[in-house]
């Protein structure tokens, strides 16, 4: 004997999962949208890539640095942010640009915030915004690298806009879009690619269904019933095959730290970035919607776990006091 | 049998580690000394009704108190006391106890003789006297439980054997090996209770545990053996009334406000055994268990056992030991000494070597929402934590700090290893003293 018993409170097990573990899930679960951009874009995606993901993880180091916090760069969520970011840039977008984009999402947006799961909206699409506001022709010119000298098109979603005349020609048929086309920014090539992510993260039980399928849900009911000429007649296949819904709804809307932690929140989540969506795509100026939506939409996130505080169980129905 | 329909939202995988069920209950013999703490519940404890110097035999009470709730205690040994005086108690603070040097004669005491009873109110004193409290690890007073309700109309007992924490095996073993006694016990509670449904909660992952008694039940239409998920914490116990009769007990209420009573299959069997003996809770089945332990085994040991006596007994510890439990891993307490005695509601000595001692460092709250999946009573841990961290008390009564039930799920699957269960406890001990 003659030990030293150590003293702490219950529990004394704790299960397998780890912050590191679910952000290398995430990472994980982006490989196929990669890919997908790989293939469709040529090897300077893998540039761009490298770029967002070696710039968040040298800005994590040196804020925490400078900050005098624990440096936490080996948790992976620097690398979920600049992998997510690289996805959400154009294919032709200059590397020095991209760079610019890992400082603002992690010192600008997370660590002057106070770093993980305290930033009040998610680092890569309030970085993308601000790259697009401040960059607008690079963040816009969706010239596919591989084919320099093709005409460049405006992304699918333009047509989708009220007054557009709808043309056929302009419009690629709905399976090409599922599996995969070289328009947009380098994640949203293939909605496959994105599901075969989404699908993964949620059997790993990284994220809940909900505000995928409230987003998605919302956004299709909103473009079948406004989006055509007359009401009931959207094509809502196509608003949520086209643009950024995929992307936006199973890996930026999901973010931990800007989305609320009940399921009714997480519904709440899900329809608000729907029809903010929509109504941006419908009836405003830009042509796409997601990243405006989803920022919106978390910075009413502590507002929405303010005010859907479940009842305890067993004082469902009543205002329960308590002492 | 009936299969439960429901089963609680919530709660968590925890592993079994069962790894003493099939070890046959064997007996220790008596220890040299024992320590008996005048708080072996939830209550008043108890006054020491002998000095240093007296002799004491089996069985012979030691400590009682005036307060309704509350129970009485037993020298477990005949010996001489050697101290009465104050000692640190298990769960950290001081309390009161009789240390008793023991003769090893074990001599019963004049008082000990199968009881008899005409009446209910006479049963329920006879319950009292025997010192029972809650032996699944709650501890609360037996009598206080089954004392008659005037507002109240009881329809249902629940007889709890989920047994849903690790490595614990002391419910199920009382099942093998005294199923009779289970259904005695029960049907004097019946009696007791005016109640006409019995209701044997178990987890699917005994069973054997569900046949004995499917079996031995089969003759009485009243009593049913309910097959519970495996899922801890099953045998909490609003989430078992959920699981076996749909009924939820609001927050701050009791079992009995939905009509239900809630025993432990240890203190039934008790109970049937007392009234054919008259011997007072003295002794008990402890699982001892844990990678640090030699011999892993179920336990009779005399209650006020050191507990490092109770390790010897099981081979001894192994060099590296960090950490001694008593209880499971999920709610139970850690041990400052190995001097400390068994209890009442020990029904667990764990013993864990460096992989489990040490838990692992806190960081940020990632806001996953893990807990709030995991919170088995619907509360938000996550907002619990930072308000009590803050020590904000408005903000634990808006995240319903009180409501909290202390099962360590939220901990238990927070993937940046927060401490909330501790944090939550420490916010509701500031809610306590701001209310006084």
């Amino acid at each position: 004997m003659g030990n030293t018993l150590i003293l702490s409170s219950s529990p004394h097990i704790r299960g397998r999962d780890t912050t590191q573990r679910i952000m290398i899930d995430v990472v994980i679960a982006l490989v196929p949208a990669i890919i997908s951009g790989v293939r469709f874009f040529g090897p300077r995606v893998l540039a761009v890539l490298l770029t967002t993901v070696v710039s968040c993880v040298l800005w994590e180091y040196l804020s925490e640095k400078a900050m005098k916090r624990r440096i936490t760069i080996s948790d992976f969520s620097a690398v979920v942010t600049g992998v997510l970011l690289a996805l959400n840039l154009p294919p032709s977008i200059p590397l020095w640009i991209a760079a610019v984009g890992g400082f603002v999402a992690i010192v600008l947006i997370k660590q002057l915030f106070g770093g993980i799961g305290q930033n009040f909206m998610n680092p890569a699409l309030g970085a993308r915004v601000i790259l697009m506001l401040s960059w607008t022709q690079q963040m816009t010119n969706w010239t596919n690298p591989l084919a320099p000298d093709a005409v460049s098109s405006a992304t699918p979603l333009a047509v989708l806009k009220k007054g557009h005349e709808i043309v056929d020609m302009v419009r690629p048929d709905y399976l090409q879009f599922f599996l995969g086309h070289a328009v947009g920014s380098i994640g949203e090539t293939s909605v496959l690619a994105l599901l075969i992510g989404g699908l993964y993260l949620i059997y790993r039980k990284v994220i809940s269904p909900v505000i995928p399928l409230s987003f998605i849900g919302s956004a299709a009911l909103f473009g079948w019933i406004f989006g055509g000429n007359t009401p009931f007649t959207g094509d809502f296949l196509y608003h949520i095959l086209a643009g950024g819904i995929i992307l936006g709804a199973f890996f930026m809307a999901t973010d931990y730290s800007t989305s609320p932690v009940t399921t009714k929140g997480r519904i709440i989540m899900g329809i608000g970035c729907g029809i903010i969506t929509s109504i941006i795509r419908l009836y405003a100026n830009y042509p796409e919607g997601v990243s405006f939506a989803i920022l919106l939409m978390n910075v009413l996130t502590p507002m929405i776990d303010k005010y859907t505080i479940p009842a305890t169980f067993g004082g469902e129905g009543k205002v329960g006091k308590h002492i | 049998m009936i299969i439960s329909k429901g089963v609680f939202k919530g709660g968590v995988a925890a592993p079994h580690r069962k790894n003493t069920a099939e070890f046959e209950t064997i007996r220790m013999g008596v220890p040299e000394k024992v320590i008996i703490p005048m708080l072996q519940h939830i209550g008043a404890p108890c006054k020491p009704i002998v000095k240093k110097g007296d002799i004491v035999k089996v069985g012979q009470m030691i400590g009682q108190s005036e307060k309704y709730v509350s129970a009485p205690v037993h020298s477990s040994v005949s010996g001489t006391v050697t101290n009465v005086g104050s000692v640190v108690h298990s769960g950290g603070m001081y309390i009161e106890a009789v240390e008793i040097k023991t003769d090893g004669n074990q001599e019963i005491h004049e008082s000990i003789k199968p009881p008899v009873y005409s009446s209910d109110s006479e049963l329920l004193e006879l319950i009292k006297q025997s010192g029972l409290v809650g032996l699944g690890g709650a501890g609360f007073p037996a009598h206080v439980k089954l004392a008659p309700q005037t507002d109240k109309n009881i329809d249902t007992l629940i007889v709890n054997g989920a047994e849903c924490e690790p490595y614990i095996t002391s419910d199920y073993r009382e099942i093998l090996e005294n199923s009779w006694n289970v259904i005695c016990g029960i049907n004097i509670l019946m009696d007791l209770l005016k109640v006409n449904n019995v209701l044997i909660g178990i987890e699917d992952n005994k069973p054997e545990a569900i046949k004995v008694l499917t079996e031995l039940a089969a003759t009485s239409e009243k009593i049913n053996v309910v097959k519970l998920k495996s899922r801890y914490p099953q045998g909490a116990e609003k989430m078992l009334i959920y699981s076996i009769t749909g009924r939820k007990v609001p927050p701050g209420k009791l079992p009995l406000d939905v009509g239900v009573v809630v025993m432990n299959v240890n203190s039934v069997s008790f109970i049937a055994e007392y009234v054919k003996t008259g011997m007072p809770l003295i002794k008990r089945r402890v699982t001892v268990d844990g990678p640090a332990v030699k011999n892993p085994s179920n336990v009779d040991v005399f209650i006020g056992t050191p507990i490092v006596d109770v390790f010897e007994f099981c081979g001894g510890l192994k060099t590296d030991v960090e950490k001694v439990l008593m209880g499971g891993p999920m709610m139970g307490v850690s041990q400052s000494s190995l001097d400390n005695p068994v209890l009442k509601h020990t029904n667990a000595l764990l013993a864990f070597g460096p992989e489990f001692g040490k838990l692992p460092e806190e960081s940020a709250c990632i806001r996953c929402g893990k807990c709030v999946e995991a919170c088995p009573m619907n509360l938000l841990p996550l907002y619990l934590n930072l308000n009590a961290i803050h020590e904000n008390v408005d903000g634990l009564r808006k995240y319903k700090a009180m409501d909290c039930i202390e099962c360590g799920s939220c901990s238990y699957v927070c993937p940046a290893k927060r401490h909330l269960v501790q944090s939550i406890r420490l916010g509701k001990a500031l809610l306590r003293k701001k209310k006084v």
